[in-house]
């Protein structure tokens, strides 16, 4: 069912692309083991996307970037071609688990924090032990859990 | 300017794209396993350092792997097929012809870049493959394909380059020439070596400078076009339109063996069904289906079986019905029910076609023609509702539910579709 609510958000046409771009994946040489398995690319516009080679969604579980207007089950779409500047709000491999976290720089110093009220301000991670896997553009909220189709 | 080929291929690629994911397989061995988890067919640096091999069955090496932490995954092909696309979207911003040469492997045409500037754009390459989808690759750079070839294989050996080799330079190609065993040229396979080793040939250079035509006699034009490719004489350009499909085949190992009919002329069914999906993304049709199955090699001391038989189509049709019709037709015309008490197993299935030619422009048939006015936009309307609500969404009724067939294809280890199903998104952690 999310699978139609998606579809219904974008308009098809030219301005929607597909993410990623999956052009005439035939190939030249060898058949590409991938050719039956090849299925419908998630979509958006391009306004929204604008390098989809790069554009990737990722589900949020949690509540701890709150304050950024982030929350638990939303959708982030993450473009890894855009590079990381103070208070971008990024994916990042801590410790060996992804996480969302709020970018910050301070002279030399670079940290990845929370942005929830309620956590203690020392929960803060430094960026040595931690990779940047994306940087997130925009963030999607599901606003229709009870609502009902008009008929 | 010179004429620059270059070959730009994804480090253990299958395994790359699980560690885009999935940052737990950062330094730990990790293998991707073949159809029905069979054997390895990917492996990254630590995994090969264990003595892993290509294509050892996962029977033989699920005890080590188990033992030594290796990490095994079953083919995710749609996700591997989608980062494959992403990767060939970025080398097309850096080279007007690209030729898609298999999954994880591109032919760039950079004949227009200066020679002196070569290298550092395949550098810029690489790094902006790594950023956008977090695939690492090695790109090889030389005036042919097969010289472009083993400078990527020299990039893949020698760590110190950085991950780019470029075999421009004539003087500096003569030497790695020099030392690197003639094995390592793209196209020379077991049979042909031995004969170069018979005729004294042993490094690159040697086979190099041999006289191509007594080559032509032992190994066909394509032992002499390897010489003259190695000389710096391009004989084989990129390949930039596909050629048009000649064949398609759907062949598939089953899950667990097949006795009885009705569920062989399911699966028979289903891979017709597969068969009309992939003619139509290609405008193509066929007018002949060959059904073939089989028992099993490894079932020792069973009763051993296997057919094939050709149906002919009254004329050339991508309908799915029509084929499922003749794939049926092929089954009931060889199924024997076993003359003891010990039925035939089956353990591969498939149906394929050699004569496939553009269905606009195949001739119709005088008698028993095929409805195409009805079937055309029923087969558009299926394709449409498996692009958008996913694969097998509709199926024909003959084709049974992908979810009930109990004969598919094993993934039991595959990971998450990350990019292409909605359900199966990577999570990325809000939790202190």
């Amino acid at each position: 069912m999310k699978v139609r609510q998606i579809v219904e958000l974008c308009a098809e046409g030219d301005s929607t692309v597909r993410v990623p771009i999956l052009g005439p994946a035939l190939c030249a040489g060898f058949p590409s083991p991938a050719d039956d398995f090849l299925e419908g690319s998630l979509e958006l516009p391009r306004w929204l996307a604008p390098n989809p080679p790069a554009t990737f969604a990722w589900n949020i579980s949690g509540d701890s970037m709150r304050d950024a207007g982030i929350f638990d089950r939303d959708l982030a779409v993450v473009d890894r071609s855009l590079k990381a500047a103070h208070r971008s709000v990024v994916v990042a491999a801590i410790d060996g688990q992804m996480s969302i976290k709020r970018f910050l720089v301070d002279g030399n110093v670079a940290r990845l924090s929370f942005e929830n009220p309620d956590l203690p301000a020392f929960a803060v991670e430094e960026t040595g032990e931690a990779e940047i896997w994306g940087v997130v553009r925009f963030s999607i909220r599901w606003h229709i859990a009870r609502a009902g189709l008009v008929r | 300017m010179s004429r620059a080929i270059a070959l730009i291929d994804g480090n253990s690629f299958y395994c790359s794209c699980e560690r885009v994911f999935d940052p737990k397989l950062a330094g730990v061995p990790v293998i991707v396993l073949s159809n029905n988890d069979g054997c390895a067919v990917a492996r990254t640096a630590e995994a090969k350092a264990l003595g892993i091999k290509m294509g050892e069955p996962w029977f033989k090496i699920r005890d080590l792997c188990k033992r030594e932490g290796v990490r095994a995954f079953s083919s995710n092909y749609t996700l591997y097929g989608d980062m494959s696309a992403r990767a060939n979207a970025v080398y097309r911003d850096f080279s007007p012809a690209v030729e898609i040469y298999s999954i994880d492997e591109s032919f760039l045409d950079l004949s227009d870049v200066r020679e002196d500037r070569r290298v550092e754009l395949a550098r810029d390459l690489r790094a902006t493959v790594r950023a956008w989808t977090g695939i690492p690759t090695c790109v090889g750079i030389g005036p042919t394909k097969t010289l472009a070839k083993l400078a990527n294989h020299i990039a893949k050996t020698i760590p110190d380059l950085g991950g780019v080799c470029d075999l421009s330079d004539e003087d500096e190609r003569a030497a790695w020439l020099c030392r690197i065993h003639v094995g390592e040229v793209w196209g020379i396979g077991r049979a042909s070596l031995a004969k170069l080793e018979a005729m004294g040939v042993d490094s690159i250079a040697d086979l190099r400078d041999l006289d191509p035509r007594p080559v032509r006699k032992a190994m066909t034009v394509v032992g002499e076009r390897i010489i003259y490719e190695l000389r710096g004489v391009c004989c084989l350009p990129l390949e930039l339109m596909p050629a048009q499909r000649k064949g398609c085949a759907v062949t598939r190992s089953f899950s667990s063996r097949i006795e009885d009919r009705a569920t062989m002329e399911q699966a028979v069914s289903a891979h017709a069904t597969r068969m009309g999906e992939k003619l139509r993304r290609g405008g193509l049709g066929t007018t002949h289906v060959s059904v073939f199955y089989h028992t099993s090699e490894h079932d020792r001391g069973d009763p051993m079986r296997s057919v094939s038989t050709t149906v002919t189509l009254p004329e050339a049709t991508n309908d799915t019905l029509a084929l499922i019709k003749a794939a049926r037709e092929g089954v009931s015309r060889t199924w024997r029910e076993a003359p003891g008490d010990r039925p035939w197993r089956y353990s591969k299935a498939g149906v394929i076609t050699t004569d496939l030619k553009l269905l606009e422009e195949s001739q119709r048939a005088l008698i028993g023609q095929l409805d195409r006015e009805r079937s055309a936009p029923l087969m558009a309307a299926m394709d449409e509702c498996n692009r958008r609500f996913g694969r097998g969404a509709v199926v024909p009724a003959r084709a049974g539910l992908e979810k009930k067939r109990t004969w598919s294809t094993k993934f039991e280890m595959r990971s998450p579709r990350y990019t292409t199903q909605v359900s199966e998104l990577p999570t990325a952690h809000a939790i202190p």
